[in-house]
């Protein structure tokens, strides 16, 4: 039988998602590299109590709708729906102001787990390749210690970090096939093929599901075997909208400030 | 307590500041800049030096930042900007990404800092009344990249030392940077403590010192902040 593990939407993708279940969602900060729609749809489903697995705890759809962002929801919907018991993350708060998640942070409302992003990932990787651990030396010295074995090689110290395994994994890829290969686009990559394969069942979310063999054997980032189901989201229709939360409003004034002064001056200078 | 006239005195702005840190990428330099001022320091790249700009969220020699809303929201720096695709420019995973800067294949990470301690340590993640800050990969990049350049201001607003003995906010890693480019000066840290280089237009090294909790030791060759 020809294997086939396209999914016809997305609240049957993650129709056996349960209370308490730990997810994984790929992505970095940016709404494009996040799967959106899965997100939404483990949303709808009602599930809470869960253990989250991601880089940042999302800066809501508001803002990302601003941008014409066709799929604005972003780890944000988790959040403020209290869905979330234990955040496993690496950049759970904002610079420019506070967020949802410092806001149930600081009414005691969700745990944390804080881990240097780049410990993250390889904390994920070690899960998908079957490791018992990694020795980082990310950390010495610093909060991330407490509670780690520490040994020395090559007179370097090194911190035991052990995998982080999963339920499931939630990541966005550009294009997939029927056996679930993957490329991604861009920078959207970040954290989504790693943690493809690094939980029991993972979910693809793609752009574009194509042919078998369409796809450059030279270019799969993601090979299928690692991949439990692949959905396509829907045709791409640009949001629109405002952003409600005052203080979500003037950090993204200073987000753009910023922008504009980086772009500043190209020709000045040293030039 | 540092005179209210040192507080009040002009310093260097933003872009001269992002101007003095590109000055330290040379030719072939692989380097991740932070949010901020960092960011600002790409359009500075001396000419003749050929830079590669490496971003945490996987990419590797990405063009100038575009102006908003007119980049590809699937090409964007680790602060979210959008930026145009440049000839040579890959991408990779978040596992690759950080295998670059762990690996010892990156030269240079310039951040921002709350504090920078005489021995080089850096406290960048977090403000200890917040509680809660954001690790990021600030850590990993200290630990990291073969040199550190931190720029920040050289004292908080209220007037509050940032060049300190001792760090009192939460470590993003020990003894870890190796020059300090603030609004007023440049600080080598070395193993025999912090090292005046260079101040800026219209500051004396005694002013510096006035700013910086521990003692500086002026460089033979000390001299005004030159942009050249």
């Amino acid at each position: 039988m020809p294997i086939n593990k396209i999914v016809a939407s997305f609240d049957e993708a993650v129709a056996d998602v349960f209370d308490g279940a730990t997810i994984m969602v790929g992505g970095f900060g940016t709404v494009a590299s996040i799967p959106s729609c899965l997100l939404e749809a483990v949303y709808r489903k009602g599930v809470k109590n869960l253990t989250t697995v991601s880089n940042a705890s999302g800066f809501g759809a508001d803002i990302w709708k601003l941008q014409g962002a066709p799929f604005p929801e972003d780890m944000d919907i988790l959040v403020r729906n209290e869905r979330i018991k234990k955040a496993i993350i690496s950049a759970p708060v904002s610079a420019l102001y506070v967020n949802n998640f410092e806001k149930l942070l600081r009414a005691g409302k969700i745990e944390i787990e804080m881990v240097p992003q780049g410990t993250l990932a390889e904390r994920i990787r070690a899960a998908k390749a079957g490791l018992g651990g990694v020795y980082i030396p990310v950390g010495v010295g610093t909060v991330v210690e407490q509670g780690k074995e520490k040994r020395v090689f090559d007179g370097k110290e090194y911190l035991l970090e052990l995998p982080i395994k999963a339920d499931f994994a939630l990541i966005h890829a550009h294009k997939g096939d029927r056996w679930g290969n993957l490329v991604y686009r861009g920078t959207s990559r970040t954290f989504n093929p790693v943690m493809a394969g690094a939980a029991k069942v993972t979910i693809a979310e793609v752009d574009e599901i194509v042919e078998l063999g369409e796809l450059d054997p030279e270019a799969i980032v993601t090979p299928g075997v690692y991949v439990d189901r692949v959905v396509q989201r829907p045709k791409p229709v640009r949001t629109q909208g405002e952003i409600k939360d005052e203080q979500a409003k003037a950090s993204y004034s200073k987000f753009s400030e910023d922008y504009k002064r980086a772009t500043m001056g190209k020709k000045g200078g040293a030039q | 307590m540092i005179r209210q006239e040192l507080l009040k005195k002009e310093k260097l702005d933003r872009q001269v500041m992002a101007l003095r840190v590109a000055k330290e990428f040379q030719d072939g330099n692989v380097v991740n800049l932070g949010q901020g001022i960092p960011t600002l320091a790409s359009n500075f790249v001396p000419a003749g030096r050929e830079v590669i700009f490496h971003s945490e969220n996987g990419v590797l020699g990405y063009g100038e930042i575009t102006l908003p809303g007119e980049g590809d929201l699937d090409l964007v720096n680790a602060s979210g900007q959008t930026v145009k695709p440049a000839p040579g420019m890959c991408f990779f995973d978040n596992a690759e990404s950080f295998a670059i800067v762990r690996g010892g294949h990156l030269d240079i990470t310039v951040m921002g800092a709350y504090q920078v301690s005489e021995k080089g340590d850096l406290c960048n993640y977090m403000v200890p009344e917040r509680q809660v800050g954001t690790i990021g990969g600030a850590m990993d990049l200290a630990f990291g990249a073969k040199r550190v350049i931190i720029v920040m201001n050289h004292v908080t607003k209220n007037g509050e030392y940032r060049v300190v003995k001792k760090c009192s906010y939460p470590l993003t890693a020990p003894n870890c940077v190796d020059l300090i480019v603030t609004d007023i000066a440049v600080i080598e840290v070395t193993p025999k403590g912090l090292v005046l280089k260079e101040y800026a237009p219209g500051w004396t090294p005694e002013e510096v010192q006035e700013m910086t909790e521990p003692k500086l030791i002026i460089a033979k060759d000390c001299q005004e902040i030159s942009l050249m």
